[in-house]
């Protein structure tokens, strides 16, 4: 439905230096699905969303929303934000504080190339404010509303004039935690109820996962990878994804041989020889590095079965609750586990580690973010 | 990451617009009216400095000689000098006065605090030429109130002033913006860390080592800053001068260009000249103001709000700081009010006397409402101010969208052309665009609407800073949101940008209509019969010697001054802004 093709994206900054901002961006979203752009700040992000809202102009590449393109650099084309019709929340919800929580929502009516009777305005902002629990503050100035209800108002904005497609730019990153999470939900029911396809941006790699059909990871202007929340997690393409989402353990090692199973390997390290997983095409030889998720590092204190065993000492616990971290040391590396609280090895004593093979994923170091 | 505001200005290679969009027709239209007048007066003084005068006879030639002439004479030496000491005599007194009420204020206890603030609208009620009279009234040798008294009391045999000299003109024009002083030393105060003068003063300095070894030296950038601003300030005074310098033959560079245009034949490239040389004058001040300032920020080391200093606890002498603070009070704005109000019930001017008390009259008044020329000066003055006051703000609001919110290459460069009628001297801007319409025959020439040219240049500057303070502080999101709703540039500023500028908007708006309202450095140039404001009829009441009518209408002009401060002052509270 969304199409982004070959996007790149340059700017001098403040200095007159070139930033490049986004460098062959493409991907697709499909029809009612929410896409998501996740990254560290400054990874070119944010600039493709405001590409595809077209508050800024790239340099090249292409973008179509069900076959309408918005932009193009080589048929030259580019359509003014606001006659592109789409919906977004800013990061900072830029509710207007001159104006009440109706009129903000009635703006996108009174200002479309549509226009609506006062009749129909009244009723679809009535009927967008009570989708986001908010009909009954109507009248409220919109500076008197908390952050929760001015995101709530923010979004029921972008959506009154029934946008082909939403973009939100980190929406929940001024909210406290506790209502961040539950803000998380209401966004989600939103979304998968009204099944409005969303472009989300985020740096908050647990809001992407827990919000997207599909993530992709951006670093230095280009997309790293595209894949399910799932695989994203489990399956990284590359260190910096691995590293970027969720904590790992990272080990440096070359490749032996194949092993039995589909991209199965068997891979020499530091701490020993490992049987391991990878979707590259490795040869026999290759340096690889291995992440290994603190959750997928299983401790005992009886020496389990199967392969990618070994005696470690525990260096160091930290309790926190729902589970506890331990630090194992294994042949001069550190290791970070994370265990069920009932696991109660005292600091200094042996524990056995075991890493599962399927959940060892490799990639060539060459590919090093 | 974060990059530039709209989209079709940001990008390096310009949209070709498919449709006609009016915002570039608005956005044009603004620029080339701000490069217009901010750049054509400038330029056709330089010009006509270098050429002679222009007759039906004789074209223009180029000529040194307007130069060689101002500059090959003693008497310009002379000139030069005096206005330095003039300048640099009334912006010391006004600094040190100011300063000492500044640290009064912010580091003292000084009993009657809440009355400081009140004081520094002074400026803004009492109009130069006003305090200028008044203070003739009270400190001439013949008719002085106070000489008369102090000669009665003590039984001297001459007066003990002279407000017709130079000491006299420094006294009267440094008295008047030592408000001013006052203002820019509180905010350099209240701009410094009040921690660093307590850690010194716990690491055992007394009050003077902190004074002098923390808190002045911290403050030094904003001191010379400050000081710079009251010298070209007072370089351009204008009423003092005239008022008090002419009459005894104590010539500055203002009076020295009026008395050149006034002359038959008028020496327009004399004038020009002396302009040229003030104009240098100022904008060196003007640049090196602008330098300390934005390099004072390396000073300006406060951090978050809602502190209070500890304060300096004078003892009994707090009692003495008060006195001072009375005898200033009187000085500034007791005496100088109450000789007007004094005066404006006499038949002929007199000295206050248990006669002249008899003799009370409303006469002045009477002849203030029947006099011809009042009703069409009041009217002129009202169109102007309020006209001046409306394209400003309306102007300077989109020029400002495009300095702060666009990447537009060059928009820096217009930031600096809009401000560039700050280094102008009143009285030389009037000059410029008298040559310039003289020359240019567009029909503006004697008409009200050359003086509308003259304030709109000289003011713009103000409602652009007071546009700019708030455009600032409207989140660039707040714009690209309307954007994304669908509304076109010219709906968002309309809709959003204007009433989000609000506040900036309307107290520049007040602001530029007060000082519009008294503006007369300019207008003296540029008026005709016909198109008299109300400074230039206080003018002409005092060249025939009316000086009772005078006051009358000067007591009047204060108290209309007065409640359109306040009035202002009520509407930035009520918008929450601060100036």
């Amino acid at each position: 439905m969304l199409k982004v093709e070959g996007l790149f994206t340059e700017y001098p900054n403040e200095r007159g230096e070139i930033v490049k901002a986004a460098q062959d961006v493409s991907f697709e979203v499909p029809e009612g699905k929410l896409f998501t752009l996740l990254g560290p700040s400054g990874c070119g992000k944010t600039t493709t969303l405001r590409s595809i809202a077209g508050l800024e102009r790239p340099r090249l590449g292409e973008i179509s929303v069900e076959g309408r393109v918005v932009y193009s650099s080589t048929k030259g084309v580019f359509v003014a934000p606001n006659r592109r019709g789409f919906g977004m929340v800013f990061q900072s919800y830029a509710i207007w504080p001159h104006m009440n929580v109706f009129q903000n929502a009635a703006f996108p009516l009174e200002v479309g190339d549509r226009r609506f009777s006062g009749q129909e305005i009244r009723d679809k902002v009535l009927r967008v404010l009570k989708a986001v629990q908010l009909d009954e503050l109507a009248d409220r100035e919109a500076t008197k509303l908390s952050g929760g209800q001015q995101q709530r108002l923010a979004l029921a904005r972008a959506l009154v004039m029934e946008p082909q497609l939403l973009l939100l730019d980190e929406p929940l990153s001024n909210l406290d935690a506790k209502l961040r999470e539950r803000m998380r939900f209401e966004l989600k029911r939103l979304q998968r109820d009204l099944r409005i396809t969303t472009v989300y941006v985020t740096h908050d790699q647990s809001e992407a996962l827990a919000l997207s059909h599909s993530i992709a990871v951006m670093n230095e202007g280009r997309i790293q990878q595209i894949a399910t929340p799932r695989d994203i997690y489990e399956k990284p393409r590359s260190q910096f994804v691995a590293d970027f989402v969720g904590t790992t353990n990272f080990l440096d090692g070359t490749v032996l041989a194949r092993a039995a199973g589909a991209d199965r390997y068997r891979v020499r390290t530091e701490v020993g020889d490992l049987e391991v997983l990878s979707s590259d095409a490795l040869r026999e030889g290759d340096g690889v590095v291995l992440s290994v998720r603190p959750e997928d590092v299983d401790l005992s204190e009886a020496k389990p079965e199967g392969a990618n065993v070994w005696e470690a000492r525990v260096d160091q616990k930290v309790f926190l609750g729902e589970f506890i971290d331990f630090q194992v040391k294994l042949g001069g590396r550190i290791l970070l586990s994370r265990s069920h609280p009932s696991l109660r090895t005292p600091v200094g004593d042996a524990i056995y580690v075991r890493l599962h093979p399927e959940k060892c994923v490799a990639f060539k170091a060459s590919d090093h973010a | 990451m974060q990059a530039a505001g709209n989209p079709a200005l940001t990008s390096g290679a310009p949209v070709l617009p498919r449709r006609f969009d009016w915002k570039w027709v608005v956005i044009g239209l603004c620029v080339a009216l701000t490069v217009y007048i901010a750049v054509i007066p400038l330029a056709f003084l330089l010009w006509q400095s270098f050429f002679t005068p222009q007759t039906a006879a004789k074209a223009a030639q180029f000529t040194l000689d307007n130069y060689t002439t101002a500059y090959g004479s003693s008497e310009t030496a002379r000139l030069f000098w005096n206005s330095l000491k003039f300048a640099f005599g009334a912006s010391l007194f006004a600094f040190t006065v100011g300063t000492a009420l500044a640290w009064m204020n912010e580091r003292t206890n000084t009993p009657f605090k809440t009355l400081f603030f009140a004081l520094s609208l002074i400026p803004l009620i009492i109009p130069g030429i006003l305090f200028t009279v008044a203070w003739i009234l009270l400190g001439s040798p013949k008719i002085g109130i106070i000489n008369l008294a102090l000669q009665y009391w003590f039984g001297l045999e001459k007066p003990l002033f002279n407000v017709y000299s130079l000491w006299g003109m420094m006294w009267v024009d440094g008295l008047h913006y030592s408000p001013m002083a006052f203002l820019l030393m509180t905010a350099a105060f209240r701009a410094m860390d009040p921690s660093l003068e307590e850690s010194a003063t716990m690491s055992g300095a007394n009050i003077f080592q902190v004074a002098w070894r923390v808190t002045l030296k911290l403050t030094w950038p904003a001191i010379l800053a400050t000081l710079l601003m009251l010298f070209v300030r007072a370089i351009e005074s204008f009423e003092v001068p005239a008022l008090l310098g002419l009459p005894v033959g104590i010539h500055v560079f203002t009076s020295a260009i009026y008395q050149a245009v006034h002359r038959y034949p008028s020496q327009i490239g004399l004038a020009s000249a002396y302009g040229m040389t003030l104009l240098v004058i100022t904008t060196i001040g003007v640049y090196f103001v602008s330098r300390l300032s934005s390099r004072g920020s390396k000073y300006a080391t406060m951090t978050g709000k809602g502190f209070r200093p500890r304060q300096i606890d004078l003892g009994p002498w707090r009692w003495v700081a008060a006195a001072v603070f009375i005898v200033y009070f009187l000085l500034i704005v007791v005496l100088p009010f109450a000789v007007l109000l004094w005066s404006s019930f006499q038949r002929f001017y007199s000295v206050p006397s248990w006669q002249a008390l008899q003799n009370l009259t409303l006469d002045p008044y009477r002849f203030i409402f029947t006099y011809p020329n009042l009703a069409r000066s009041v009217w002129n003055t009202l169109v102007l101010s309020f006209g001046t006051a409306t394209l400003i703000m309306l102007v300077t609001s989109v020029i400002c969208w495009i300095v702060v919110k666009t990447k537009l290459p060059g928009r820096w460069l217009l930031d600096n052309v809009a401000s560039l009628p700050m280094v102008f001297p009143g009285l030389v801007l009037g000059l410029s665009i008298m040559i310039f319409y003289l020359n240019v025959d567009v029909g503006v020439y004697g008409t009200i609407w050359i003086m509308f040219i003259a304030y709109v240049t000289r003011f713009m500057p103000y409602g652009l800073r007071y546009n700019t303070a708030s455009m600032l502080q409207i989140h660039k999101e707040l714009e690209e949101s309307a954007a994304m709703s669908g509304a076109s540039w010219g709906t968002t500023f309309r809709r959003i940008i204007l009433p989000l500028l609000k506040p900036g908007l309307v107290a520049g708006w007040i602001y530029v209509m007060i000082v519009s309202i008294r503006e007369l450095s300019s207008s003296i140039l540029l008026y005709s019969p016909g198109t008299e404001v109300l400074s230039i009829t206080i003018w002409e009441l005092w060249e025939n010697g009316q000086y009772v009518e005078l006051s009358a209408l000067g007591v009047l002009f204060i108290l209309a001054l007065f409640v359109l401060v306040m009035l202002a002052q009520w509407l930035g509270k009520k918008f929450g802004i601060k100036e």
